[in-house]
């Protein structure tokens, strides 16, 4: 299988660079399809960067004289109920998405396999108390308990990051204690307990990098999951709130009531959603079939 | 067997307390109350003796261990209480809206059982053809177009080419079965093709393990007819992790369908959720949260049972 040959370095040599370049190409020689998903997450994330650059007019700039206008030469994706440009939120919505879609995920894949690796090596009691916690944040549905964190923080890009971590966390906490009880036995790790470290040491220098794939799949399979999380919440109006450019937020409202005079509002960002989840989907399939196949999440 | 379903389902009290305790704390620490809700809905100016005389009816001026364990003692006896913001007793007010969510649930998952399972036998009996490749797309793209939006763009396409709307108002099935229909399958079929797409590549790649097996080269050389190898030989044996991806994604269903129900402006349990915390209205959303985890647990507890009466080698512990 491709497994073999693809890794990620963790330890620092002058080549890092190239032999993260080569493994890269390797990869997308190997895959073409995630190959792809990566171009579009990259065009995306180049947007998102230089949105003060492309964006043709002012994100939050309403034009009431151009109000509801059909895609046009000036407009290419028609115009809101305030007059701002469709294509130009787009383009600033992909910030919101990308920003809480990458924080998120890495909140909740890394203090997920914080918890697990620990969970891991400490065992017996603490194994089952993190595990019974665990089991209990897993009861419910996602968007559930996204929502009761939403109603105890309050909206606002900060709080939904941290209601997008808390229930992925127990889902990457999950994975990560099933790989690393194995590690726990490995050889390497009884010789660092031997030699006296702490814990701290054996779990952060020693356990977390062996874990690494099932990481950066969690890691990868969250993201398009953010994406859409935060989409639905900001559509409920629980979640990133106007004027700020948000997808989800420029489905509510007014796009679904003037569906019919103005569809391009309603059409145009729920594309720009499924786009990017479809790349991140395709992305994170392709890493898991190159890194662990036997994973199923 | 009697014993593990026992033990199961006595295990799944502890769990149910920590979702009780866990909830109650956290809308305690949300800002805001349901009485200052009320009142800021109606834009009046409220003196604070007015606010406490409202919280001292509704229980809210009690230390929060006492208003915790009233609640408990409540649901021992089976009394879930009143919503704080209607009234009615949540009982009642839940009853009216899970006929529609169980429904919608229960049409989805069925939506989704006839897409994934011939899609996905058809990609792997045609694996790395064009077939398999559409199926595949096919799929991952039902998990990146979220369902809310699919369900504005089919209301659109109803409004702009048949200036038709699906009804708004729920009709029980009981009462008039074809009104109830024409209202529910919309939502049903947006949610369902999401829900298929996990089942789909689960079917794909379940197929493609058992067909290469012995078993199956042996029933083709034994002349079976090529339906029958596939349906009892190879389905039987590929549809164990099927059926569980689907049980859970019932469970799934029943209480996580907040933002369709927005869209097709259902008034079910998603609704009511997202109404209810907004409001503060404590009992409600605590009641709720122990439903929707109740029936995610339970229905995690029926699909381990299914796969241990249906495949022998799993061992009841």
């Amino acid at each position: 299988m491709a497994n073999a040959n693809f890794q990620f370095n963790t330890t620092s040599t002058p080549s890092r660079l190239r032999r993260w370049i080569e493994a890269s190409l390797r990869f997308a020689g190997q895959r073409p399809l995630g190959a792809a998903g990566a171009l579009i997450i990259l065009i995306m994330i180049l947007t998102a960067l230089l949105a003060g650059l492309i964006a043709p007019y002012d994100p939050l700039g309403t034009d009431y004289a151009a109000m509801l206008q059909a895609p046009s030469s000036t407009h290419w994706f028609g115009t809101d109920s305030f007059g701002r440009d469709v294509l130009t939120r787009i383009i600033y919505g992909s910030r919101t998405a990308l920003w809480v879609g990458f924080v998120s995920s890495f909140l909740g894949a890394t203090s997920g396999a914080l918890i697990g690796v620990a969970s891991a090596y400490f065992g017996g009691r603490v194994d089952l108390m993190l595990q019974r916690g665990m089991d209990l944040l897993l009861s419910f549905p996602l968007i559930i308990l996204a929502l009761v964190v939403v109603a105890v923080l309050g909206s606002g890009v900060t709080n939904i990051i941290f209601a997008i971590t808390v229930p992925m966390l127990p889902r990457c906490a999950l994975v990560v204690r099933s790989s690393a009880l194995a590690l726990r036995e490995m050889p390497f790790v009884e010789a660092a307990r031997a030699l006296g470290f702490g814990p701290t040491r054996i779990i952060l220098r020693h356990m977390l990098p062996n874990v690494m794939a099932p990481y950066l799949i969690m890691l990868t399979a969250f993201l398009g999951q953010a994406i859409l999380l935060e989409a639905s919440l900001s559509f409920l109006g629980l979640g990133v709130s106007e004027p700020q450019a948000a997808w989800g937020l420029m489905l509510r409202g007014a796009a679904v009531e003037f569906a019919e005079r103005a569809p391009w509002m309603a059409i145009y960002p729920g594309i720009a959603i499924s786009l990017s989840v479809f790349a991140f989907n395709l992305f994170g399939d392709s890493l898991r079939d190159a890194l662990d196949p036997k994973l199923r999440v | 067997m009697r014993q593990y379903i026992f033990k199961r389902l006595l295990l799944m009290i502890p769990t149910l307390f920590g979702v009780a305790v866990l909830v109650f704390l956290m809308l305690r620490v949300a800002p805001g109350d349901i009485v200052e809700m009320k009142y800021a809905g109606t834009g009046a100016f409220a003196p604070k003796e007015v606010l406490d005389l409202e919280r001292a009816q509704l229980g809210l001026d009690k230390p929060l261990w006492h208003q915790f364990i009233s609640w408990m003692w409540g649901i021992v006896r089976l009394e879930f209480g009143n919503s704080m913001w209607t009234g009615r007793p949540v009982i009642h007010e839940i009853a009216i809206r899970l006929e529609l969510s169980l429904q919608l649930a229960l049409m989805a998952t069925i939506v989704a059982i006839f897409l994934s399972i011939p899609l996905g036998i058809l990609a792997a009996l045609k694996q790395d053809t064009w077939a398999d490749y559409f199926v595949r797309v096919f799929s991952i793209a039902g998990l990146a177009v979220p369902s809310f939006w699919l369900g504005i763009l089919i209301i659109l396409g109803f409004l702009i080419i048949f200036q038709w709307l699906p009804p708004l108002t729920f009709t029980s099935f009981w009462e008039d079965p074809q009104a109830n229909l024409t209202q529910l399958i919309w939502p049903a079929l947006a949610v369902g093709y999401r829900y298929s797409a996990v089942a789909t590549r689960m079917t794909r790649s379940a197929m493609l393990e058992v067909l290469r097996e012995d078993y199956i080269r042996t029933a083709r050389a034994k002349g079976l007819r090529e339906k029958t190898v596939l349906v009892r030989h190879a389905l039987k044996n590929a549809v164990m992790p099927v059926i569980t991806v689907i049980g859970l994604e019932f469970a799934f269903l029943v209480g996580g369908l907040v933002v369709t129900e927005q869209v097709f402006n259902l008034n079910g349990i998603g609704m009511l959720f997202v109404e209810s915390i907004t409001q503060r209205d404590y009992i409600m959303v605590q009641t709720l949260v122990l439903l929707i985890s109740f029936v995610f647990i339970f229905v995690n507890f029926v699909v381990d049972l299914i796969n241990a009466v249906m495949d022998p080698r799993i061992r009841y512990q």
